[in-house]
């Protein structure tokens, strides 16, 4: 295998390694780390932050951006509360349509207009939020529980949350349709190449008018699993997610360049960083230590930026690597 | 790129009409709320406004820089919190007790000398590593907080302490000590862009990396440079927000400032593809999202409507700047 080839598996699997790394230490050192309740609550609780960062890692391989995820799970998360009386589905899919509504926009801005996604989504953020504060009145909005709403977030099926379950099948299906689909084909030429794509004749703007409306359908959902989990719609929550998924991407590998990436290693990336904080109270736990819950955002960052320098360091090897 | 000039008969370019547009719109906005907003046409509500919209400007002006070399600095609000928490920490005498006077000169030097610092370590992930700037500069937008945070433990400090509030209260001839603080930064960023080597470097790093190096512009001392001036610029900021609470909280302190400072910028005309800024424009663009906020929140419009305005306005900047370039 010639060093450029390691580099390159390294890239992609090392996030994997990575993160069987840290289960395996947690479970030597804790008792309780692989039991049921702490494995559940962690899927239960990071299965918002696994949906929104699977829209994100294929905006993200289209080489562009979604800022207002966080802003989109909140508004989501109202809908959602304020339809849950008519009937869990109900509340899901105005939740989750609401979600799917942004998107669009955010596409349309993106392919009709030809602003940059970046300030495309950082404005449609602010319109999503103030949706939601105007929604809601400023307040949260408590759901109705005699409908079975909170079923979606608190409940279980076979044994394993029901927000899981849904973040599973969401990201099988998006697995199948990155690497099975011409249009997973199209997500990574638009993201390699876009002028080249658009040369051979790929429809580049459908392609990305489908992923900013996956994205914010997907952040809809999340909304719809925060408001079933804590029995409320909050406008004012989701502020920093996009910020959250976009590090998660990164730390699976995908490139923020675009043209290359990986549904796999982006759930590995938001399960590793969900883990790091769940380390930390196991470790606060054992009392050798006692580090607040602050030093988590200190830990994260400090995580994200090895991730960062390393790959950095692979891409120049890689290059090198080709050159030569 | 620095000399892409419009052709000299076009007597009116773009780039002209596209800074007039922001000036006219501004005035408008004043002028429409001399005639219909009571009491606006006082130095209270001037003061109210110019308090608000102070510490956004100063940061602002430092991601102009950064966005004039087709960069991004997510960091700053986090930076801000960072010197927010430092200064009280020095001048409390939580650590060390010091002397009075000394105490307060370190509480402004040192909070901006560690944020210049992580601005520029910023830079040099940046520059060295080749790391985008979105992603370089998330590392301490994430780490930032949380190393404020830690340094109390998450506590609110308050505080009384004049000499320092100074930055964020004081007056002289009626005007806010801050605004005068901003209008000079402002200036010194104008005048830097303009008129010297290093602002003509940084817009040629901006508008072609490449060709940059090419000419023998020290591409990687220019990038870290503007990321250096951008920490600074978000310390000053950090410690103007804390002196006018009168408290520290980390938690708070500079949440979501890195979204304005862009918006601002936006508003303003500078290209995010880099190679064009403008720091008067960025001025005037924080100005207007300011005043249209304060005008719909004057007149009884929710705060909440105003954040849906503030996006078309966003858009709509960009939209028409867009078509400038493009007609």
């Amino acid at each position: 295998m010639t060093r450029a080839a390691a580099a390159s598996l390294a890239g992609r699997y090392g996030v994997l390694v990575a993160l069987l790394l840290l289960i395996v230490f947690g479970a030597l050192r804790y008792d309780h780390f692989l039991g049921s309740f702490n494995v559940l609550s962690l899927l239960r609780y990071n299965s918002m932050f696994v949906l929104v960062s699977l829209g994100m890692a294929f905006v993200i391989m289209t080489g562009g951006i979604d800022l207002s995820v966080g802003a989109v799970a909140a508004l989501g998360s109202v809908v959602a509360a304020l339809v849950s009386p008519y009937g869990p589905w109900q509340g899901l899919i105005a939740g989750t349509a609401a979600g799917l509504v942004v998107g669009f926009i955010n596409g349309l801005i993106v392919t009709r207009l030809r602003l940059f996604p970046f300030i495309t989504t950082l404005a449609t953020l602010l319109a999503a939020k103030g949706t939601a504060l105007l929604l809601s009145g400023n307040q949260s909005v408590a759901v109705s529980y005699a409908s079975g709403f909170t079923d979606i977030g608190q409940a279980d099926f076979l044994g394993f949350p029901i927000p899981a379950w849904i973040a599973l099948l969401a990201y099988i299906t998006g697995s199948i349709i990155l690497n099975f689909t011409e249009f997973g084909r199209t997500v990574l030429a638009v993201g390699g190449n876009e002028d080249a794509t658009r040369l051979m004749g790929l429809r580049a703007d459908r392609v990305k008018m489908i992923v900013y409306t996956m994205s914010g359908t997907l952040a809809g959902l999340a909304g719809v699993i925060l408001a079933a989990q804590f029995g409320a719609g909050q406008p004012i929550e989701g502020v920093g997610w996009e910020l959250f998924a976009i590090a998660a991407v990164v730390v699976g590998g995908t490139s923020l360049m675009g043209g290359n990436g990986s549904v796999g290693t982006t759930l590995a990336g938001v399960l590793l960083l969900g883990l790091i904080f769940n380390i930390l109270n196991f470790e606060n736990g054992l009392g050798w230590i006692s580090l607040s819950a602050y030093w988590q955002s200190v830990v994260r960052g400090v995580f994200l930026l090895v991730v960062v320098v390393m790959q950095a360091k692979l891409v120049a090897r890689q290059r090198a690597g080709h050159t030569s | 790129m620095v000399d892409r000039g419009v052709p000299a008969n076009f007597g009116l370019s773009f780039a002209t009409v596209e800074r007039q547009a922001a000036l006219l719109a501004l005035i408008a906005l004043i002028l429409f709320n001399a005639a219909v907003t009571p009491h606006f046409v006082s130095l209270r509500t001037f003061n109210v406004n110019m308090t608000q919209v102070t510490p956004i400007v100063i940061v602002a002006v430092g991601m102009t820089l950064v966005i004039a070399t087709a960069g991004i600095d997510l960091s700053v609000g986090s930076l801000m919190a960072v010197a927010g928490q430092l200064a009280p920490i020095i001048f409390l005498g939580k650590i060390v007790m010091l002397p009075y006077p000394v105490a307060i000169v370190l509480a402004f030097i040192v909070p901006v000398v560690a944020t210049g610092l992580l601005g520029f370590f910023n830079g040099v992930l940046v520059s060295r590593y080749r790391i985008q700037p979105i992603v370089a500069t998330l590392v301490l937008f994430i780490a930032g907080r949380g190393i404020a945070q830690v340094l109390t433990n998450g506590n609110l400090q308050t505080f009384r302490e004049p000499g320092f509030q100074w930055i964020g209260l004081g007056r002289v001839g009626g005007l806010p000590i801050q605004m005068l603080l901003m209008l000079a930064i402002a200036a010194a960023a104008a005048w830097a862009l303009r008129r010297t080597l290093f602002g003509r470097q940084v817009l040629a790093v901006g508008g072609n990396e490449r060709a940059a190096r090419l000419t023998g512009i020290p591409v990687a001392r220019v990038k870290r440079r503007v990321y250096l001036i951008s920490g600074l610029c978000a310390g000053v900021a950090g410690l103007i927000v804390v002196a006018i609470n009168s408290s520290s909280d980390a938690n708070q302190v500079g949440i979501g400032m890195e979204l304005d400072a862009i918006a601002a910028v936006a508003v303003g005309g500078t290209l995010f593809a880099g190679g064009k800024a403008s720091v008067i424009g960025t001025v005037i663009g924080a100005l207007i999202i300011q005043l249209v906020r304060y005008t719909l929140i004057a007149n009884g419009v929710p705060d909440a409507a105003a954040l849906v305005v503030k996006a078309v306005l966003i858009l709509l900047a960009v939209w028409v700047q867009r078509r400038g370039r493009t007609a």
